[in-house]
């Protein structure tokens, strides 16, 4: 029920619209709840409303820190500090 | 895909699980609760608990919506979509939810009611304006997650002056419910649920934050991570729950911050304070009445809810004896625990809400976790009921 998905931005339209694609699937949703959207953003799609924008740079930094979390033989504490 | 792929890397997940492994101590048990119905999916369709070491144990918690929906609450969507001039829309995920008497809105919609299923809650609006002489009730359920776009439905509808457009509200809050999981202070021994920590739920924190967890660590001193749900995800989050067991710390802390800040979506969270005010009660399925955890309209906003306009009275109404979903949804039990599950249960033919929604524990479960059930198992069975046998229990 509570999922959302990633979409990217292709085109903003009135009325606080966007059209937005998905693995070749087009839609247009309402992108009201999250200000400033511009093309080329992905946001997460939940219902029709756009929850919020994805954060390119954290989410970069997820993937880094799970890189890390799987090193063999990292401690938990030099894990925590990177 | 974009953001899907990279958090979905096998290799990578059995690495962090190596990990998890290595710091989770020897001798001790670890029992994590996962809050949402997404995570609990995600869990199940990739095989996340596999992964884990035997002391890391995941406990499915309650957050499916559909799953926490009272009968009582269907009944009267029935009773809304039975009346001639309306036309009811829902999500899908409603339809095949059993009511009393063994209906449900898809045998309302056979029978001839006007039920509709839609993906957005703005499609209502649009059905009412292209429909006026049809009174259009959109069936509103969910958490945090999907109550600002019910908002927005309601704010179209205004703007649109449509006065065939109502919402049945049904939209619940989070914290509450993480409240009543760990508040067992007045409860009997065998129905606390005894976690060390919760995987914290993901979209619902994108509205609003992680803040309002805070609080809850504090008190029941258990740690909460939030969490996205892709299946490395999870994994990274269960690894920071073990982390902090191990530091004895019970802090929010946040895995998803790509989408999740600690104060939230600050429009969704006006939109829905502008709509909706907090209820005193309402009834969850499994975990009772819980004072204010869910919303009703505003008063300035009642020419939009289907329950003043229609003068909805709802009935108490009660699960099927045998179905467990109760105690699966609070995590005292696992879907195979009941001796409906797989038997008479199944996503076919769900005698109870957990086996409807694709989240739900007991659908997760056997769409991808029952044959690893028979094979570890196997012999050991108790005896499977009969359909007549359930028929008479209800």
């Amino acid at each position: 029920m509570c999922l959302a998905i990633p979409v990217r931005v292709e085109a903003l339209l009135p009325d606080q619209m966007a059209r937005v694609t998905l693995g070749g699937v087009s839609k247009v949703v309402s992108i009201a709840l999250v200000e400033n959207v511009q093309v080329g953003d992905y946001v997460l799609l939940h219902v029709g409303s756009a929850l919020t924008r994805l954060d390119p740079v954290e989410a970069e930094r997820t993937l880094a820190l799970m890189r890390e979390a799987a090193v063999p033989g990292l401690s938990a504490s030099e894990a925590a500090a990177a | 895909m974009k953001y899907i792929d990279e958090y979905r890397d096998g290799a990578l997940a059995r690495s962090i699980a190596a990990t998890i492994a290595k710091e989770a101590v020897s001798g001790r048990h670890y029992k994590f609760m996962e809050f949402c119905g997404g995570h609990t999916h995600a869990i199940s369709r990739y095989g996340v608990e596999d992964l884990l070491p035997p002391n890391v144990e995941m406990v499915h918690g309650p957050g499916c919506p559909v799953c926490v929906l009272p009968v009582g609450r269907i009944d009267d969507a029935i009773r809304l979509a039975m009346r001639p001039e309306v036309t009811l829309c829902t999500y899908a995920d409603l339809m095949r939810v059993p009511a009393s008497g063994g209906a449900s809105l898809m045998k309302a919609k056979a029978a001839g009611a006007d039920i509709r299923m839609i993906y957005s809650s703005m499609d209502a609006v649009l059905i009412a304006e292209a429909e006026p002489t049809r009174r259009v009730v959109f069936f509103a359920i969910g958490f945090e997650t999907t109550t600002p776009s019910t908002a927005l439905s309601i704010g179209l509808a205004r703007r649109k002056q449509l006065t065939n457009f109502t919402v049945f509200c049904n939209h619940v809050l989070t914290p509450p419910a993480i409240r009543a999981i760990l508040d067992t202070a007045n409860l009997p021994e065998i129905e606390r649920v005894l976690v060390d920590g919760f995987v914290g739920p993901a979209h619902v924190s994108t509205v609003i934050g992680t803040s309002p967890y805070v609080a809850l660590a504090a008190e029941f001193e258990k740690p909460v991570v939030v969490a996205g749900f892709e299946p490395l995800d999870v994994m990274q989050a269960i690894l920071m729950l073990v982390r902090q067991v191990n530091e004895g710390r019970s802090k929010v802390e946040n895995q998803y911050i790509r989408a999740v800040t600690a104060g939230g979506n600050l429009i969704a969270q006006r939109e829905i304070a502008e709509i909706f005010e907090l209820r005193d009660s309402f009834e969850w399925r499994g975990l009772g009445e819980l004072p204010v955890s869910a919303l009703r309209l505003r008063h300035a906003y009642a020419q939009f809810d289907a329950e003043q306009r229609f003068d909805v009275v709802s009935v108490p109404a009660s699960d099927n004896p045998a179905c467990e979903c109760g105690d699966v949804l609070r995590g005292l039990k696992k879907p195979a625990d009941c001796k409906l599950f797989g038997t008479v249960c199944s996503p076919e033919t769900p005698m109870g809400s957990c086996m409807v929604s694709s989240e739900g524990a007991c659908a997760a479960h056997w769409t991808y976790g029952r044959f690893r059930d028979r094979a570890s198992t196997n012999a050991a069975q108790t005896s499977p009921l009969k359909p007549s046998d359930v028929q008479a229990a209800a």
